[in-house]
């Protein structure tokens, strides 16, 4: 038995299919998402946008918009303060730059905020917007991000504009980030190789497109404190930006979320929030904004556009010894999340090739005049890995050597140094088995690599593998805490955001795991910035590994809390206590305290002597009954202080063994309080808090791995891709929900489909984005995607919570590498750049496609 | 304008403006079921049964409704309990918001073709957009509900 199979044999709640904990209210369509549960009157808030890709704003004529009735406000740059911040939610001092303003005279980008109007409803509002006169000085702006370093053409010439971190940053140069990091010679090992492939990737800036748009509602409260109520993946983090683009103290905001319609990243940035955060600090008032379709595709914090240029070399046994990556990322007008994203092109490909000599990854993040990017799932590594992954299929072509076997030979197994992942070792690594079992599974050696079929088309395969991480190893902190209820059962109090991941409901598995209860007696409070302990949010695929992990000793020390109260209430000795779920017993050899003779000793404890002799603990009984308020009223009446203080004094270990000893029996029958009786008897005169929280942060990122393998039919008449089959294996380590992990699996794999296929990103010559709808930015639907078919070949992960890594985004992964080289594989045709559209595989078909045409 | 409906089968008279949609006029009607992922028709969130009929609120003028029956999944929730926990055995209704759409496309898909092919359930439902779950656990929660209304067993 693997270690993964001994751990499930034994597990109750953790790695099972369990329904998420709220999914009746979600399939019901129970008003739970932030439009559903606001009350009352919110102003409409909505921002007026700038029609120029770069410009300095000259003047702005309000007064005949003011006049519109029911208008309570308009904004312009001048009433909003000038410090720069970044909306990027990272961990502090963020490695973002310091470069946006809430609203500037310099707009940088077609969608940049010009005013912020809030009126009494969306139609004074969308009439107040029209009649609001701006006169641009319209500038020249850099749409081509191979321009965009060392330009004379600033994108950020403001001399307030800052970065926090070394990451190479430089304003003067249009740089958001620059890094070179590498080991060994590449040059002379790539000198040494047979076979060299050599080709430059292109991805376009995907959009998170979740089915609910960016949305935020602000109020005041009773204290005079901003409540800002937001479909947010990152409370914290929020509060901090908030503070930072008002200028106010953080004690000021509370960030608190409803449920999220989708994240996927986008809501790792603060898109929506900052804007009616201002109006109601202003006006006092409460107020909302909700993006349209519209907003969220044109301004918002979709994937970086990246082009990365691949080297690899290897010999003509197939050993790969080298591979040089070098980015080239387009952050846009804002550099959110722009030098993280692009660490993953390399951090994250290059290190599935365990036998490299030499490797070498260097990149350069640029200021546009685009839309600025932020987080989306792969964050950068899928990026990289369709190039790495396409470079190698076709090095295998190269070589004649089945990209299957090149895979065996020369991929990171288990136990390795990974040198390109900042020299962390693969404790846990499946990805062998993984590879087998989709080959099985697609059946790729009957159909590698392509057949002509009798209708004209073409059948063939491709595959790709990937990896991500779980958190930002020492940066990212999840805590938990959790507390024991009266009725005994408990409420767990996270930070992280259930964005429909399921969260809320693995982070409780875990608990009731340890707790040893069902999962409906874990209630998940999350997540409010006053009430959650802190996390740094949900993204980076950290929640199940780090909070996780934060999840499990808090909940191992509410045990020690509960073992403590049970042996007060019983009069044992901690030591001598087992903790089994619904209650606490004695172990066999304890040795139990004569309590009774003191409690009669104190002259009031007839009753709770009594109470004694019929089962462990006084009063209980009646707690049991449902009666607890009169249980603990005859108690008060009988004078509670004394009488709890005399049960909650501690009876050393010393006196059992008295008592042992007198009777001349070391096991006494067992004792046994409830749980129900122990969370009641400590809310009586209570000494101990039955509530314990944990910290956790990982110095260790754990990969999980993954391989996808794809059949697809072209028609080589009309270069048209169908689907036809798609199986993906995963090792995330312990699944803590299958069904979660599999459906997760199954969404990020439609997404990586779609933006292989038919999500595309274009700018007009003006800046302006065309695919700014549902209309012309398609996403998939049931029809697009064939049949998925996943399966997980675990690891055990040691430092992760039962053993488990990560699931939420490496699935996204391998589409696009798997789907050009099965395009490659029916036509001979290397695709690099996303989308493959029917007509850029016709045209390479034919041998007239050049590269950015379509 | 007066608009009169029998919503969720209680009658409903509301003044309303001119060219208020159907969705915005449920929505102030407290249907916050009924949910918008769009402005252009494309994603099926809004949909809701007009006079029996899937319809997309988001594209349907409030006054085109006058005197029909109008249905959301507030006026379902039996059905909607039923077939949803199916959704929610294959852990597939995810973030949630595009479900209310999805499963009122679903229930008109099972009273208009009681006995459907895994094809015609996915043509039917091609409008209703999920970027979630990848729709193979809503298909496979659709399939297992049909084989338990033929007295399969419950998965
Ligand atoms: S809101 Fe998208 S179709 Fe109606
Ligand atoms: S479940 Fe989130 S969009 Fe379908």
């Amino acid at each position: 038995m693997s270690r993964v199979e001994e751990v499930s044999c034994v597990l109750r709640t953790v790695n099972q299919p369990l329904p998420k904990k709220d999914s009746m209210a979600l399939v019901t369509g129970k008003p739970v998402f932030l439009d559903d549960v606001l009350q009352g009157n919110y102003l409409v808030v909505k921002v007026l946008r700038s029609p120029h890709a770069n410009a300095m704003i000259e003047a702005v004529k309000l007064d005949t918009a003011k006049k519109v009735p029911g208008i309570e406000g308009i904004y312009t740059w001048q009433d909003v303060p000038d410090k720069r911040f970044t909306m990027a939610g990272q961990t502090y001092p963020e490695p973002s730059p310091y470069d946006r303003l809430l609203l500037d005279r310099h707009v940088r980008y077609v969608g940049d905020p010009v005013a912020i109007v809030a009126g009494k409803d969306e139609a004074c509002v969308d009439r107040a917007l029209k009649m609001i006169k701006v006169t641009y000085q319209v500038l020249p702006a850099i749409s081509d991000f191979h321009q965009a370093k060392d330009n004379p053409l600033l994108v950020h010439p403001e001399e307030n504009w800052k970065s926090l971190c070394p990451v190479g940053a430089d304003n003067r140069r249009n740089l958001c980030a620059s890094e070179l990091d590498g080991q060994g010679d590449v040059e002379q090992v790539l000198q040494e190789c047979d076979e060299v492939v050599e080709g430059t990737y292109h991805v376009k800036a995907n959009q998170q497109a979740m089915m609910e748009t960016f949305r935020t509602a602000c109020y005041i409260d009773t204290y005079g404190r901003l409540n800002v109520i937001s479909s947010t993946q990152i409370v914290f983090h929020a509060r901090r930006i908030i503070a930072h683009a008002l200028d106010i103290p953080q004690s000021k905001i509370r960030v608190t979320k409803p449920r999220i319609g989708g994240g996927f990243g986008a809501k790792q940035t603060v898109v929506a929030e900052i804007f009616p955060a201002f109006v109601t600090w202003k006006t006092g008032k409460p107020s909302k904004m909700i993006f349209s379709r519209y907003e969220s595709q044109i301004a918002s914090s979709p994937r970086h556009e990246m082009e990365v240029h691949v080297r690899i070399g290897a010999m003509r046994d197939g050993h790969i010894r080298a591979i040089d990556v070098d980015t080239l990322s387009d952050t846009g007008a804002y550099g959110e999340h722009g030098p993280t994203t692009v660490g993953l092109s390399g951090h994250k490909s290059i290190p599935l090739y365990g036998k490299l000599d030499a490797y070498r990854f260097h990149y350069d993040v640029v200021y546009t005049n685009h839309m600025s990017a932020g987080a989306y799932r792969g964050y950068g590594a899928t990026q990289g890995l369709f190039a790495v992954e396409t470079a190698v299929n076709e090095l295998a072509a190269r070589l004649a050597i089945d990209p299957v076997k090149l895979r065996e030979m020369n991929m990171v197994r288990q136990g390795q140094i990974m040198p390109a992942y900042y020299g962390e070792r693969t404790d846990s690594c499946a990805l062998d088995r993984c590879l087998k079992r989709a080959a099985q599974m697609i059946g790729w050696e009957e159909k590698y690599p392509c057949r002509r079929m009798d209708n004209g088309k073409i059948r063939s395969v491709g595959m790709a593998m990937a990896m991500q991480g779980s958190g930002i190893s020492g940066v990212d902190t999840g805590s938990a805490e959790i507390k024991l209820m009266e009725d005994g059962t408990y409420t767990l109090y996270i930070g992280s955001a259930d964005m429909g991941t399921g969260c809320d409901t693995i982070l409780a598995q875990m608990a009731a795991e340890v707790l040893e209860c069902p999962l409906k007696d874990i209630s998940v409070c999350a997540a409010d910035t006053d009430s959650s302990p802190y996390d740094s949010g949900s993204y980076a695929s950290s929640t199940t590994y780090v909070t996780g992990k934060a999840v499990v000793d808090a909940c191992e020390k509410l045990k020690g809390q509960i073992l403590k109260e049970a042996g007060k209430l019983l009069g044992i000795g901690e030591e001598w206590l087992e903790f089994e779920g619904t209650g606490v017993r004695s172990l066999p050899e304890a040795a139990v305290t004569e309590a009774r003779s003191d409690a009669a000793g104190t002259g009031e404890g007839q009753n709770r002597g009594k109470v004694r002799d019929d089962g462990p603990l006084w009063g209980c009984e009646n707690l049991h009954d449902d009666r607890p308020a009169q249980g603990c009223e005859n108690l008060r009446d009988d004078g509670p202080a004394q009488g709890c203080e005399n049960l909650q004094e501690d009876r050393p270990a010393q006196e059992h063994e008295n008592a042992s000893m007198d009777r001349g029996a070391p096991a006494l029958e067992d004792r046994w309080i409830s749980l129900g009786e122990i969370a009641a008897g400590a809310t009586c005169g209570g000494q101990i808090a039955l509530q314990a929280a944990a910290a956790n942060s990982s110095p260790v990122s754990p990969p999980p791995f993954m391989v996808g393998m794809a059949e697809i039919e072209l028609d080589p008449e009309t270069g048209e891709v169908e689907l036809l089959d798609y199986a993906a294996v995963v090792d995330c380590g312990t699944p803590i929900n299958p069904n979660l992990a599999r459906v997760q699996t199954e969404g990020g794999l439609v997404q990586g489909i779609g933006m292989a296929l038919y999500e595309n990103i274009q700018y007009t010559d003006e800046g302006r984005l065309r695919n700014n709808s549902f209309m012309q930015y398609k996403i998939p639907t049931r029809l697009d995607m064939g049949r998925l078919r996943v399966e997980f070949e675990s690891s055990y992960e040691p430092t992760g919570p039962f053993g488990a890594k990560s699931i939420g985004e490496i699935v996204i992964n391998t589409p696009a590498p798997a789907l050009a080289h099965a395009i490659a594989n029916a036509t001979g045709a290397w695709l690099k750049e996303l989308p493959f559209t029917s007509e850029k595989i016709y045209k390479a078909m034919n041998g007239s496609f050049t590269e950015g045409e379509i | 304008m007066k608009l009169s409906m029998i919503l969720n089968g209680r009658k409903t008279e509301e003044e309303i403006a001119e060219g208020m949609t159907l969705y915005d006029f449920l929505r102030s009607q407290g249907c916050s079921s009924v949910k918008c992922g769009c402005e252009t028709s494309n994603c099926g969130l809004c949909t809701v049964f007009l006079n029996e009929k899937p319809v997309l609120s988001c594209s349907v003028l409030a006054m085109r409704a006058q005197g029909c029956h109008v249905d959301t999944l507030e006026g379902l929730q039996e059905e909607a309990k039923e077939f949803g926990t199916f959704i929610a055995n294959q852990g597939a209704e995810q973030c949630g918001f595009c479900n209310p759409g999805m499963i009122m496309n679903a229930i008109a898909l099972f009273r208009e073709i009681p006995d459907p092919t895994a094809e015609e359930i996915k043509e039917y439902l091609a409008g209703n957009l999920c970027r979630c779950s990848g729709y193979e656990g809503q298909l496979r929660g659709i399939l297992n509900f049909l084989d338990w209304k033929k007295g399969g067993v419950r998965e």
